[in-house]
């Protein structure tokens, strides 16, 4: 393996890219939109999920109890919340503490809480943290069968919605991104086919001068290839410019959300992305030449 | 050099194009392959460079076996043998010196070889001022002599021709037949199957001839026969 030998696989697979440049733009195409489709998606569920933990209230959930529950039911109730899935803490929060909390958050203007204490309206609670924001909505079903629950409350719903978005983006993205890079694939391999047909009778001579299955393979391959990384290359380009301005967009009007900004976890999707690409060529290409390159 | 001991070719169709073929051609030597249109020559040299292998029987070059060759190792046994056709075979799209050099590039020959090489070759066949030329502006002749020097440039020690004069006219095919003479001299073995009665009663050199895919004759300084 030479500079001669390189030299010569890359002119070729260039050469067979410009012939074909339709059919070459259709397959880079169709790499790009599946890519920026993949992309989108895994930034969306990546987002969604940091968002979710972040947000410290979507990991809490406060079962409210009825006022009848003795001291001993209690103690067997904090127990048996303990061992539902999910759960990493529980605390036992008293009407008076309640009451107490609720004071402390009105501050100078608690008078208009006085005279509450005699006849005390909020009920005992307990506070309990959960180990992952998807754990939350089953923890809070089963919390809600235990005797002397009177309601649970968690989130709002807000852990649910996105959950159930991310839920549904995912079945969605995963479906587009499979039934388009099952055509990318298909188009590099007709593209490769291409080639491999209008050069047939240079394949011929090659073999009958003694050429190796690997010389002769490998500008195909490498066409593969390099359509692939193009559109990866172009890809990875337009997801980095438009998620790079809304990072800034969303900084400067919506501060209190924090979305993924860590430039190794985002070079890390872009690199995927880039690798994807290269594979799908590589993998068209070699389903080509194994059908329509016997050597 | 090339020994084939009972030879049969039977084609996926049916065709038996050889049968129970044995010859056994030496070093140094130039046979004619004659017969007529049908009888089994382009089959015979296709089994002599592996493009086809014999339903039974044995073909070895240079005292190694083409059935126990692998497939990986044949690349290197074409580059031992050069091949020159009727139809020439160059690419359109190179010069007459990059139609000869390609021979040299699939061998990972360096650039600094290449050039080396190559002209020398082009001086041999005659076409040192046609090197910067397209197939498409020579001659027949020409174009013919562009394939024998790809077929040498690699120090081939067969050089296998199947009707290489079939698109010539007589005064070109003459200019080939004395190339190959040359070349025959420098010490390459030469099989050449021919339609030509003129070239090979007038060459005097041994003469196979086929039919039905059967050897029907073999004689030093033979003659292309009238039988056929
Ligand atoms: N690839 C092939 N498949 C089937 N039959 C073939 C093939 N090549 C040659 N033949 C048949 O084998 C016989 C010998 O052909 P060939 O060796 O080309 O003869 P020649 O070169 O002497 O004209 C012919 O009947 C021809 O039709
Ligand atoms: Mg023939």
């Amino acid at each position: 393996m030479n500079l001669n030998v390189i030299r010569y696989y890359f002119r070729e697979a260039v050469r067979s890219i410009i012939r074909n440049s339709w059919l070459s733009a259709a397959s880079v195409g169709t790499i790009i939109i599946s890519l920026l489709i993949l992309g989108s998606t895994v930034l969306l569920v990546m987002n969604v999920r940091y968002v979710a933990s972040s947000v410290e209230s979507s990991l809490e959930i406060t079962v409210f109890l009825k006022d009848d529950v003795d001291e001993q039911s209690l103690a067997r109730m904090e127990e048996q919340i303990k061992f539902v899935p999910g759960v990493s803490s529980v605390e036992f929060i008293s009407k008076e503490q309640a009451l107490a909390d609720l004071k402390e958050s009105f501050g100078d203007k608690a008078d208009i809480l006085s005279g509450l204490e005699q006849d005390n309206p909020l009920p005992n609670s307990f506070r309990i943290k959960t180990t992952s924001a998807g754990l939350v909505p089953e923890a809070a079903r089963q919390l809600e069968k235990l005797d002397g629950v009177e309601q649970v409350r968690y989130g709002q719903g807000v852990v649910e919605k996105l959950l159930s978005l991310t839920h549904w983006v995912r079945i969605w993205g995963s479906l587009t991104i499979v039934v388009l890079g099952v055509a990318a694939i298909f188009l590099i391999a007709t593209t490769i086919r291409m080639s491999v047909f209008a050069r047939r009778r240079e394949i011929g001579i090659m073999k009958m001068l003694g050429a190796t299955n690997l010389f002769v393979r490998m500008p195909f391959m490498l066409e593969g290839m390099m359509l692939g990384s193009a559109g990866g290359l172009v890809a990875v380009l337009i997801i980095n410019f438009s998620y790079l301005s809304l990072l800034n967009k969303v900084i400067v009007t919506l501060p209190f959300i924090r979305l993924v900004d860590d430039p190794v976890t985002i070079y890390q999707v872009l690199g995927g992305l880039l690798g994807l690409g290269f594979a799908i060529g590589a993998l068209g290409s070699a389903i080509s030449l194994r059908r329509f390159l016997k050597v | 050099m090339i020994q084939m001991f009972n030879v049969s070719k039977i084609y996926n169709n049916g065709v038996k194009a050889l049968n129970d073929v044995t010859l056994h051609i030496k070093k140094g030597e130039f046979v004619f392959l004659v017969g007529p249109s049908g009888a089994g020559k382009s089959t015979l040299t296709k089994l002599i460079c592996r493009e086809e292998m014999p339903s039974r029987g044995q073909v070895v070059i240079n005292g190694r076996s083409l059935a126990r060759m692998k497939s990986r190792e044949v690349p290197f046994l074409r580059r031992k043998i050069g091949m020159v056709f009727q139809d020439f075979r160059l690419i359109p799209t190179k010069t007459v010196f990059e139609n000869v050099a390609f021979a040299l590039e699939i061998t990972g020959a360096s650039n600094k070889e290449i050039k080396k090489v190559v002209p020398m070759v082009l001086r041999m066949v005659g076409l040192e001022k046609k090197a910067n030329m397209l197939p498409a502006h020579l001659s027949g002749g020409e174009q013919q002599r562009t394939s024998v020097a790809r077929a040498i440039v690699n120090n081939p020690i067969l050089l296998l021709a199947d009707e290489p004069t079939g698109n010539l006219d007589p005064d070109n095919s003459w200019e080939l037949m004395k190339l190959f003479l040359d070349i025959n001299r420098r010490g390459t073995t030469i099989v050449m199957a021919t339609h030509a009665w003129d070239i090979v009663d007038e060459m005097k050199r041994r003469v196979i001839a086929l039919s039905n895919g059967t050897v029907i004759r073999d004689e030093e300084g033979g003659v292309y026969g009238y039988e056929s």
